[in-house]
């Protein structure tokens, strides 16, 4: 589905990513694993061509997206849910989704009976205006307003940042649910023990290289991961 | 002898709604360019001039029929609206607000001249005179009437845009996070180019309803730009609801200000309220 080919990218005097490659298969749910400033968002923004790369390219069900402008991206089926959110705080949670169905507009109903079937939460609280909703409620209009799109591929940045701890529980039961449903899931996370029971593979990002990769039980296990991740 | 006095006073109260409506039209589409693009069009009056003129030389010198020409001005000036986006505005968007305010204010002189050399400084009327319609004892020019009918259905007919259809949604969202857009599969210079070409139209309109009660001079832009832009802030810059109000109150002070002293004195009482405003609520009246 997603295969990312030797990718280089940065910010003006600054390189993020060193030569990174990485694949999602259809139907799979993979993780970036890595410490804060491994390069993580970076990735997302660069697969969702927000940023352009310096070296390498990124190629969708085997089709190069070089020449594709940011803004077609999600016509051709990738939606992001990018880090913090960024939901519009001052349209309703349902005026929020709308803008994720911007591209598909004929699908527009069908997709919101499904994403309030998939949170029911936002249904009650689809005339309040983003800004005020909690952050659990935001983080599932901002993967509500992804789905609206009828994405290929899911880019998740973070979406247990920011939030709390009991949130953070139902955060992941929702990304555990969204990935047996059959979606196409890349998500990139500093909560590593947590995101690893919920996907099936996993990427180890640090300092702009992929430093390891295998099944998420081979990482959770895996002494240098226990040893500088997760306190063991 | 009381009820004599009452019945002019609600004249003017009346005639202060009407003037409401059409300043409120005016607010409209200079803050929505301001609350979408984040650039003030100084001159934006002046695209209302160059709507002025469009009506007069293709009602009064191609004999075209009223409606015909008024719907031809709407259009050009939503095209001269795209026109001052893109090659005026959008390569200063990210520069420096005082930047973009000297643009704007170059193009207001540069349209103010040009209609100078192209039109002449004589007054120009489209000969259209519509009687006043009279109520008991009051009196209310039927031009300001149509123009209140107008500019309301054109406020309603914004606010269905702006909420009920996609392009809205965007150019709402689009103010409130610009960088996101993309990710909604959204070209953010195409809703700013739409944008324009909707402040425009709304010029156009606002040309339309202006032409029927005053005379067109290339000047005729300073008579109204200042005070649209002051209703405006009065009502938070880019805040659409803020200025709507602000429109009819500014209106308020100049009729019933006007009734209690002179027509000249209803304006310097309604700009020193706009003054202690700003040293009262520096954002405008309804800022949060």
């Amino acid at each position: 589905m997603l295969r990312v080919a030797n990718v280089s990218a940065g910010y003006s005097g600054f390189q993020a990513l060193f030569g990174v490659s990485l694949e999602v298969n259809a139907g799979e749910s993979v993780a970036v694993i890595g410490p804060n400033g491994a390069g993580k968002t970076t990735l997302l923004r660069l697969i969702s061509k927000l940023i352009e790369s310096t070296q390498g390219e990124v190629f969708l069900e085997d089709k190069s997206l070089k020449a594709v402008p940011p803004y077609e991206v999600v016509a051709r089926g990738i939606a992001h849910v990018p880090e913090n959110r960024r939901l519009f705080p001052r349209l309703t949670a349902e005026e929020n989704l709308r803008m994720g169905a911007f591209t598909s507009r004929h699908a527009y109903r069908q997709r919101l009976d499904q994403v309030y079937a998939l949170f029911p939460r936002l249904k009650e609280r689809r005339n309040q205006v983003a800004g005020t909703l909690s952050g659990g409620e935001q983080q599932m209009c901002a993967i509500g307003r992804a789905l609206m799109s009828g994405p290929k591929l899911l880019l998740l940045d973070e979406p247990s940042a920011g939030l709390a701890p009991v949130v953070v529980q139902s955060i992941f039961e929702l990304v555990r649910r969204i990935c047996s449903e059959g979606y196409t899931v890349l998500i990139v996370e500093q909560n590593i023990r947590q995101v690893l029971k919920v996907v099936s593979r996993a990427y180890l990002l640090d300092a702009g290289r992929i430093v390891q990769s295998g099944s998420a039980a081979e990482l959770l296990a895996a002494p240098e991961i226990q040893k500088a991740y997760l306190g063991l | 002898m009381s009820d004599v006095f009452d019945i002019y006073l609600l004249e003017a109260v009346l005639n202060g709604l009407l003037l409401g409506g059409l300043l409120a039209l005016l607010s409209l589409g200079l803050n929505l360019i301001f609350g979408v693009i984040d650039v003030v069009w100084i001159c934006y009056a002046e695209l209302i001039m160059c709507g002025m003129y469009a009506v007069y030389y293709l009602h009064v010198q191609y004999h075209w029929p009223l409606l015909l020409a008024m719907l031809a001005a709407i259009g050009i000036v939503a095209l001269l609206g795209l026109i001052l986006h893109q090659f005026v505005i959008r390569p200063v968007l990210s520069a420096e607000p005082i930047n973009q305010l000297l643009v704007t204010g170059g193009v207001l002189f540069f349209l103010q001249a040009a209609a100078t050399l192209a039109f002449g400084i004589e007054f120009k009327n489209i000969g259209v005179t519509l009687a006043s319609v009279r109520i008991g004892e009051m009196s209310f020019s039927a031009a300001r009437l149509i123009a209140f009918g107008v500019a309301l259905g054109g406020m309603v007919g914004m606010y269905l845009l702006l909420t009920k259809t996609y392009l809205g949604t965007a150019i709402r969202a689009i103010s409130q996070d610009r960088a996101v857009m993309p990710l909604m599969g959204v070209n953010p210079a195409r809703i700013f180019a739409l944008t324009s070409a909707l402040g425009g139209a709304l010029a156009g309109l606002a040309s339309c309803l202006l032409v029927l009660q005053y005379d067109i001079h290339p000047a005729i832009g300073l008579s109204f730009g200042p005070i649209t832009f002051l209703i405006c802030v009065l009502g938070g810059l880019g805040n659409m609801v803020g200025g709507f109000v602000a429109a009819f109150i500014f209106a308020q002070f100049i009729a019933v200000g006007g009734f209690f002293f002179a027509l000249e004195w209803g304006y310097v009482i309604a700009f020193v309220f706009f003054i202690a405003v700003m040293f009262w609520r520096p954002r405008g009246l309804f800022a949060k």
